[in-house]
């Protein structure tokens, strides 16, 4: 009998740090070279594992932020201060270093221009992460589908791919803002609110319009988005989320 | 600390052989039917579990041991395609 082969999505495979870049204090961009890589779509993760020397392992979760055109698979990683794998990636590991990790995972919390919109993309703190893989596929694809993302975080410090978010490079079709809750840069024109039902009534488009809604972040943040946006009228299976636990301001 | 389904992909795809977030589970206990990726998943636990959305019953539970999945699946009544 012949052997079933794996399926790709479960082979664990070393990839090789090519680069890494300081996205805010506690947060960094990975770029991996993979010896086998079939391809992902923008929004999907991978599971990255550790050994120790005493062969005791520890694996989370980590969201693409690449788009599947980049020329590497990146991800991007924030530092828990209390985490098990998190300090390691964000402060041990160099350029040349090996990763291992199996992906790419999931079916459900994933975008490509067929699936149209308009797309509302509400990310919590590094929930941006998957988000910034939909916005770059967007616009490698030129995309013309009307999409806003709303991004909170507690400090303009705190926001990742801020040169790339706060200059827009994704186009006019694109509409970016920001709310941050906990001290805002003089001057500051954005939004200052928790993304509570009124701010997100005032960010959304109509449910009459049927936005695609994909919310990222730690769980309260999601839940509760995801709870007004239903009682907005938006139809639940219009509107996907991840979340990653309790992490935040 | 809660998350939701997506967190077990790779589990499920190593049990399963295939995606599974995007299939549909059906909680044994109070009937209420859900993607798999909603599932409330708990990490910390002995394990990795899931419980269902609507009444918090437990729908799957995941144990490895020594390189061995153990399988639970008491708390679903039916898994099924979209």
């Amino acid at each position: 009998m012949e052997r079933a082969a794996l399926p790709r999505g479960l082979t664990w495979q070393l990839g090789s740090v090519v680069e890494l870049v300081d996205e805010t204090p506690r947060t960094k961009s990975i770029a991996l070279e993979l010896p086998v890589w079939p391809g992902h779509r923008a929004g999907q993760h991978v599971d990255v594992r550790l050994t120790a020397e005493d062969g005791y392992q520890a694996q989370r979760s980590y969201a693409i932020a690449s788009a599947p055109e980049d020329d590497h698979v990146v991800l991007t990683v924030e530092r828990l201060d209390d985490g098990e794998v998190s300090p390691y990636l964000v402060d041990e590991l160099r350029p040349g270093d090996q990763l291992e990790l199996r992906g790419p995972l999931g079916g459900y919390f994933v975008w490509d221009a067929s699936l149209g919109g308009p797309l509302l993309l509400l990310a919590g703190g590094s929930g941006v992460v998957p988000l910034r893989a939909i916005l770059r596929h967007h616009r490698v694809v030129e995309s013309t589908v009307p999409a806003r993302l709303l991004y909170w975080a507690r400090a303009l410090d705190d926001v990742i791919y801020r040169d790339e978010l706060m200059a827009n490079v994704f186009g006019d079709s694109v509409d970016i803002r920001f709310t941050l809750t906990g001290e805002q840069p003089e001057g500051w024109r954005g939004w200052e609110r928790w993304t509570d039902m009124e701010l997100l009534q005032e960010v959304t488009w109509p449910p009459r319009e049927r936005p695609l809604v994909y919310v990222c972040g730690p769980t309260p943040f999601v839940e509760k988005a995801t709870i007004s946006l239903i009682a907005l009228g938006h139809e639940p299976g219009r509107v996907l989320h991840v979340a990653f636990g309790p992490t935040g301001v | 600390m809660e998350l939701d389904g997506n967190a077990i992909a790779g589990t499920m795809m190593g049990v399963f052989g295939h995606e599974m977030t995007t299939e549909f589970g059906t909680c044994a206990s109070c009937g209420a039917r859900s993607m798999v990726g909603e599932f409330r998943v708990y990490l910390r636990a002995p394990g990795e579990v899931a419980r269902c959305r609507q009444c918090g019953s437990v729908v799957m539970v995941f144990v490895e041991a020594r390189g061995v999945t153990c399988v639970d699946l008491r708390g679903l009544a039916a898994l099924d395609p979209a």
